[in-house]
Parts: C-alpha cells; structure tokens; sequence
C-alpha cells in the first residue's frame, strides 16, 4: 500500500499531460474534421481532402509524430515536442472525424435539404439550422467511440520525448521491477475512460428528445 | 393567374415535358393526376425550383418568371409527400424558422402567425411537441402551416393522401376546400382519381399524351 501512495504521484503527474493531449487534441481536430467533412462535398478539393484522409488513416500516427517532431526540421520549422505531438494528434484525428462527419451528413435524409431549399434558407442556414444539429444526434456515438480510442492512443508521445501516464507507469515498473505501476496506470486510464463512458450516456440521452 | 407555356424537361434522354402548357385561375384547385413516372411531380417541383426547367414560359399574373429565379421568387409552397418537417424542432420551430431567417420577420411577429395559422388547422395545442409525436394527420397539416408561413403565391401538395390513412383521406380534401373557401390557389399531385375528383376544379392528366 505505502508503494502505491509512493509511486501515485508520479503517475498523476503524468496523467497531467494525457489529459491536455487529449482536451487540446478534441478541441482542435472536432472543428477540423467538420470542415474537412463539408470540404468532401466539393469537387476537386474532395480529392485532396480524400488524399489526406488516406495517408492520416493509412499510416501509424506513431510514424506521423516522428515526422513531424523528427523529420519536419529538416525541411522546415522545427517545433518544440509538445506542439508537435499536438499537430500530429490534431491532423490524424481529423481525418477520423471527418469521415465520421461524412457519415453523418449522408444520413441526413436529402428531403430536409430539400424543405430547406423551398423554405428560402440559405446554404449556410441549412448547415447551420437544418443539417448540423441532425448530423450531431448522428454522430455522437461514433465521435465517442473515437475519443476513447484518443486516450489511449495519447501515450505514443513518448516518441518525441514527452511523459505521459503510460510512460511513467513504464519507467516505475523498470525502476523497481514490479508490475504494480503498470497495472496502476490501466486502472487509471479505466476510470478517465468510465467517466467518459457515462459521459457519453447522458449527452446521447440530452439528445433523446427527438426521434 | 399562373401560366406555363411549351414547357420542356428531360432527364437525360427520357423526355418528361415537351411543349406542356398550363394556365391555372387564382383560387382554383387543380389536381395533376396520372400514373406514376409520368413527371406529375416533378411539375410541381420544377414550379417550387427544386428541379430546373429545360426551356419555356413561366408567367404569373401577367409577368414573366424567369426559370432560374422560381426557387427565389416564392411561388409555390411545398407540402412534400412525406412531410420533410425538421425532426429536431418543434412545431412552432418549424413554422418560424424560415420567416425569422429569411424575410428578418421579429420572433413575437412571427409566433403570433404561427399560432394563427396552428389554430386554423387545429393543431395548436401540438404548437410544443416534436414531429415524432404527431399522427400522420398532424403532421401534414403542420407541414402545410409551415409552406403557408413565407406567403407563396400558390401551396403545392405532392401525393398527400399517400402517406396517410385512408380513412384521413377525406380530412385532407376538406382540409384543401377549406383553403380554397379562404381564396388560396392550389395544385395537388395525386394518383387517386377519386380523390381528385373530389377536390378539384380542374383535373390534368399528365403523361397521357407522352405514351
């Protein structure tokens, strides 16, 4: 017991930046891939936003995050580790969201965009009053789906140098050969993730107020 | 006095119109029957600017309606087969939206015609609930109060006894002679020869002469 009162700090300390990954990473790629979604409907540019979906999608963010933090500096700026983790997360989430954001918007029956059209409203009121806040009801499963996976996945920053809660579990199971640390730091990401769950549960239900 | 004349259409090679014409007298109902893929509806959505005119005359009360200016020009409002009303809004939602959105009309301006046109209907007392909690009845009269509120020069109705009950089949042909005792003009789309026997001054059958 005195062990885990002893390493439990350094875990929390390392919880810290999991959870700014995570919180900055939602804040910027949930916006972008909406962009990128609408982006998909326009021709010509749907094929660069489709090219980006595929390399984001089809290549190991660990291999995008040593790109950006590695390899990035030698043909242009080079970022300090935690902006660098944060674009990279930022531009492989995006993609996700976006074909999430996709879906969504297909789902909306054309009928709505349709009574929209004849009721006068703009395109962009149509986004904004008819599709957006359908596409939301739609979409939130998936999107919360997504962000869980998010927490997990923010412990690849240790490749560009950066100590998360996974990273601090490791380093006190090689430190002192045990593998409590490591057990300690999944309980704690099933408990950021059970909140999440319940989370998720009452916003779906906030938006059970119409079929 | 609406007036079409040698209007052409086709989708592709399949020739819908060529060379129609149709003059309906303000105040009248005229019914457009005929089997279906005989462009019935596609009549009345060209006149409401969801689908383009290949080439003709649109003439409404003496002055000529340019083809590409119907979907702005607010001539026909539409009551869609299956409704299309917004799910996540309410009645009273659906009816000012477009009116507060697009002709800047104040919300108190806006509700009170609202209501004005809800009581009228007798639906009213559903001016709170959500789309998904009406009875099929409700809901087209609630879909006709929301085309009524941006002040179309004629309300069209595309097959508005097919999705309903048959027993509410004559709700709806009292429904459209009591807007024609108010002086509305008013095009409705059926395949129910009865139906538009009963309801019409006018009946044109579309399509006969395509064969």
């Amino acid at each position: 017991m005195s062990y885990i009162t002893e390493i439990l700090p350094q875990l929390l300390d390392g919880l810290k930046l999991t959870v700014l990954v995570f919180i900055l990473t939602l804040i910027l790629s949930i916006p972008l891939g909406m962009v990128l979604a609408f982006l998909l409907r326009i021709p010509i540019v749907k094929w660069f936003v489709n090219l980006y979906v595929w390399i984001m999608r089809g290549t190991p963010l660990l291999v995008q995050l040593i790109i950006i933090f590695y390899a990035l500096p030698m043909v242009g700026p080079t970022l300090p580790r935690f902006p660098a983790a944060l674009l990279a997360f930022t531009l492989n989430y995006a993609a996700y969201f976006a074909e999430i954001f996709r879906g969504g918007i297909k789902a909306v029956p054309n009928g709505q965009l349709e009574a929209a059209k004849v009721l006068k409203l703009s395109k962009w009121q149509t986004i904004r009053y008819i599709q957006m806040p359908q596409v939301v009801k739609i979409v939130l499963p998936s999107v919360f789906n997504e962000i869980i996976t998010l927490v997990k996945d923010s412990s690849l920053i240790y490749v560009v140098g950066l100590g998360d809660l996974l990273r601090a579990g490791k380093i006190a199971m090689s430190r002192d050969v045990s593998l409590v640390p490591i057990m300690m730091a999944a309980l704690i990401y099933l408990i950021f993730i059970g909140i999440l769950t319940i989370l998720s549960k009452k916003i779906e239900q906030r938006f059970d107020y119409y079929k | 006095m609406l007036e079409l004349k040698n209007i052409t259409k086709k989708f592709g090679d399949k020739v819908i119109f060529d060379g129609f014409d149709l003059t309906i007298t303000s105040g009248e109902v005229v019914a457009i029957a005929g089997p279906s893929g005989g462009g019935k509806t596609t009549l009345l959505r060209m006149l409401a600017g969801l689908e383009t005119i290949d080439a003709g005359q649109v003439i409404f009360d003496g002055e000529v309606v340019e083809l590409d200016a119907l979907i702005t020009r607010n001539l026909l409002g539409f009551v869609f087969q299956d409704f299309q009303l917004f799910p996540h809004m309410t009645v009273l939602e659906n009816l000012i939206l477009s009116p507060m959105k697009t002709m800047q009309v104040s919300k108190e301006v806006a509700i009170a015609k609202a209501e004005e046109l809800l009581s009228n209907l007798e639906v009213i007392e559903q001016k709170n609930a959500y789309p998904f909690s009406l009875s099929g009845g409700q809901k087209q009269r609630v879909a006709l109060a929301r085309a009524m509120m941006i002040d179309p020069k004629i309300i069209g109705y595309d097959e508005p006894t097919s999705a309903l009950d048959p027993a509410l089949r004559d709700q709806v042909a009292n429904l459209i002679l009591e807007n024609k005792k108010l002086g509305m003009t008013q095009i409705v789309v059926t395949h129910d020869m009865d139906f538009a026997e009963k309801i019409a001054d006018t009946i044109i059958k579309v399509n006969a002469k395509l064969d």
